[in-house]
């Protein structure tokens, strides 16, 4: 058995930003499934926003209704007023540990335009604005005392009468399964975008919190949220940055037009994901796709090559590597894809998880950064603010998870949940079945890209319930090939699918019983937003192996709810 | 057809070290990190590898390709032009399974250079200034992915744990490039003897082998001179 006042489970850059917090007061370990180095945080690109102004005139109050309208008005606008507010102080001091901020000719950090933002505010560092702010992260985590448990897969929560006593995890390299009791646990497990065959997501994205919450009996908000970035390079889906756009990039179709006229008059290329990823789908479906084909152009020719190697060096290399074009030369093939996770784990506004729709919290747990539903992006996020939520709301949660920690005792660790964890990865290893994680991923990826993607309607999710449960039937008869312990990377791949499969129902099954249209959530059936029956959260629990909903108000201070046209 | 060359060993089952043939008759558009994901998938369950981002940013799935290091995920097979591919895991360090290799040696050289920005001085309300120039300095260099292909390719780390290697220099000089770090004289200092810049023989191979065409070699070049500056300055 360990033994940490905070634990924290995921080293990106939620993680770490509520480390860098705890870690200054009480004991503090991090266990990330894979080096924190190589948390998915380093591949975000374009920018981090806060009103800054450093570009032109610039306010809070503008980054607010930006984010609002962009989130079609299913944020809570008391949680999303406090990332707004925190967002300069907070890119300041991420300034100060050393993050590698590109520079305006004065010498202040660089900001550019970003899609659904009135103003250009994505502060960046090139196209690499992720990674120095994880590898910076670290570094700092690095000055103070804390214990990195690198490459353990973490596998349950357990919770005593409704209080976290803490949770389990499997030292990949030897296959150990230890209990970590803890004062505070702290999730920034990450987003969930593996579960699409098209995805901008890492592989090591698949959603493990929320399984754990589902299991230990916690709910889900508003999974059925989830983000189709329009830029992804064609049959990879790795990110072309919204940076592309917001340096002047065009979007065309197979005719030479920039079809975002038809679509977003105003903000053309720098609309909102959602709605440019609609706009793509609506081309490709009525055929004017590159010659007939699923995919559309991004032209960057006319920036220069002077432009593009210097704001875009990494997009200029991807292209490269992985469709073989050279963006200084040819337009670049891209297609919507599964980019990011507004959905989650619900909590306060201090991080605190919570267990229903009456915002009880749950004693001693917390959550921050993709995995987690604040909920500051409501039903749409715009770019740019996914950092800024993983850094200020990491640190939200460090404090509350610290302030928790030195005020309470160790719950004791119950000893039946880690023998019923163990017992399960054993008879998991021990599976002699005919299915293979792999082949259940690629079924269930297909499934949900076909019938819960951008456009949505009854029956095709009725169908992909259907698909989901017979793939989660098909689980129970999975067989192992690898029985070794030492970093058996199948087992890994199986819980991890079991993860996906477990949440994936829950998002087909929120997305048929939301009866509208709100932000990445369309329904050709429900064409329309519709505020009187559907402004509200989902929150959804599995109960006996079936998913049951309840819905939660959504926080609304300033900002009535208006038409939202771009 | 691409005969895949792929080295084995699990310390469970096997005595010593062993190779195994795959073949794989289609690797039009196939990655590396594509080809071990179809051998893993469709072939041996059991094969072990880490990868997670395939965009070569998380710098997890360095591995030696006939010979050379390099990312997986944004190796083309095609690109290769051979018929039969050797893939081993990054020579230098112990294997743990298969292609996975204890890292506990290269991220111990990274910790013991003091990878962070220091600053004691009062920082500003709003950002430090820095000039366009001075921001360009430490551009390279702070771009480092840390996935070990450069220090695993020197023949120096490989015969002598206690060089720190061209990642851990490149660190280095990642700092004592940023206008904003303000211990460069204790960064100089340690790295200025038999076990830092002076160890390094200036092959070249690490510079070669970086994924995202960092200037290694270059960068302890650089710690070499303001070593030399500093030096030269103190004696005046």
């Amino acid at each position: 058995m360990r033994k940490h006042d905070v634990v924290i489970v995921g080293g990106g850059l939620a993680g770490l930003r509520a480390a860098i917090e705890t870690s200054r007061e009480v004991d503090t370990a991090i266990i990330s499934k894979i080096h924190p180095l190589r948390s998915h945080t380093g591949a975000a690109q374009g920018g981090i926003a806060a009103a800054l102004g450093n570009e032109t005139p610039d306010s809070m109050e503008e980054h607010a209704f930006d984010t609002v309208k962009g989130a079609d008005y299913l944020c809570d606008q008391d949680a999303m007023e406090i990332l707004i507010n925190e967002a300069p102080k907070n890119i300041y001091e991420l300034e100060h540990m050393g993050v590698a901020f590109s520079r305006t000719p004065e010498g202040k950090i660089a900001q550019r335009a970003f899609g659904g933002h009135s103003k250009p505010r994505a502060c960046y560092a090139a196209d690499w604005t992720g990674h120095t702010l994880l590898h910076t992260l670290y570094e700092q985590s690095l000055r103070q005392k804390m214990t990195f448990y690198d490459e353990w897969f973490a596998l349950s929560v357990a919770l005593v009468n409704g209080t976290c006593a803490g949770v389990t995890a499997l030292d990949m390299k030897t296959g150990r399964i230890e209990a970590f009791s803890a004062k505070s646990v702290i999730f920034t497990t990450g987003g969930y975008g593996r579960a699409f065959k098209i995805t901008s997501n890492a592989a090591a994205n698949t959603g493990d919190g929320l399984g754990m919450f589902l299991h230990a009996g916690l709910p889900l908000e508003d999974m059925e949220f989830v983000q189709f970035h329009p830029t992804g390079l064609y049959q990879h889906g790795i990110l072309v940055t919204e940076g592309a756009r917001g340096e002047g990039g065009y979007l065309l179709n197979d005719k030479g037009e920039r079809f975002m006229e038809n679509y977003a008059p105003e903000k053309m290329e720098l609309a909102p994901r959602d709605v440019i990823s609609r706009a793509m789908q609506t081309e490709v479906n009525e055929g004017r796709g590159i010659g007939g084909s699923d995919f559309l152009h991004i032209d960057l020719r006319h920036l220069g090559k002077e432009k593009i190697l210097e704001k875009l060096p990494q997009i200029h290399t991807l292209a490269l590597d992985f469709v073989g074009v050279d963006a200084i030369t040819d337009p670049v093939p891209i297609q919507p894809t599964a980019h990011y996770s507004m959905g989650g784990l619900p909590t306060t506004i201090d991080g605190n998880v919570i267990s229903d729709a009456k915002n009880t919290p749950v004693d001693g747990l917390f959550a921050a950064g993709e995995c987690a539903c604040v909920s500051v992006h409501g039903a749409n996020r715009l770019g740019t603010n996914s950092l800024l939520d993983a850094v200020v709301y990491g640190k939200q949660a460090g404090i509350a998870a610290r302030d928790h920690a030195k005020g309470t005792q160790f719950v004791n660790f119950p000893d039946e949940h880690l023998r019923e964890v163990e017992s399960d990865v054993a008879s998991l290893l021990a599976a002699d079945g005919k299915e293979s994680a792999p082949k259940l991923l690629t079924n269930l990826q297909n499934a949900m890209t076909q019938l819960c993607g951008i456009y949505r309607v009854k029956e095709d999710l009725e169908l992909c319930i259907e698909r989901v449960k017979d793939l989660l039937e098909r689980f129970q008869n999975i067989g192992a090939a690898d029985k070794g312990r030492i970093f058996n990377t199948e087992l890994i791949d199986t819980i991890q699918t079991r993860n996906i499969l477990e949440f994936s129902e829950v998002m087909a099954v929120g997305a048929l019983a939301r009866e509208e249209s709100r932000g990445a959530h369309y329904r050709t059936d429900f064409p329309k937003r519709d505020d009187k029956d559907w402004l509200k959260h989902t929150m959804a629990w599995m109960e006996d192996g079936k998913i049951r909903l309840d819905y939660k108000p959504v926080t609304i201070t300033k900002w009535e709810p208006q038409e939202r046209k771009y | 057809m691409v005969t895949f060359r792929v080295f084995r060993f699990s310390p469970e089952k096997d005595k010593k070290p062993r190779y195994v043939d795959y073949n794989i008759e289609d690797t039009c558009g196939l990655t590396v990190l594509d080809a071990l994901k179809l051998i893993k998938t469709d072939m041996d369950p059991s094969l072990s590898f880490r990868h997670s981002c395939r965009s070569a940013i998380c710098g997890s799935c360095a591995v030696s390709v006939n010979g050379k290091n390099m990312l997986a995920c944004n190796t083309q097979v095609d690109a290769l032009g051979k018929s039969r591919i050797v893939i081993e895991p990054l020579p230098g360090y112990p294997v743990i399974n298969d292609l996975v290799v204890d890292f506990a040696p290269f991220f111990g050289q990274y910790r013991s250079i003091r990878p962070y920005l220091v600053s004691e001085s009062q920082p500003p309300e709003k950002e430090r200034i820095q000039s366009v120039e001075a921001r360009k300095r430490y551009d390279a260099p702070a771009q480092c992915i840390m996935c070990a292909a450069c220090t695993t390719s020197c023949p120096i780390v490989w015969t002598d744990d206690k060089y720190l290697g061209p990642a851990a220099l490149t660190k280095v000089w990642r700092f004592v490039a940023d206008s904003r770090d303000e211990i460069t004289d204790e960064r100089l200092a340690m790295v200025n003897n038999e076990y830092g810049v002076w160890r390094c023989h200036t092959m070249f191979r690490c510079a070669e082998a970086c994924p995202k065409e960092i200037d290694t070699t270059e960068a302890i070049e650089n710690l070499r001179r303001e070593v030399l500056k500093r030096a030269f300055s103190r004696r005046r």
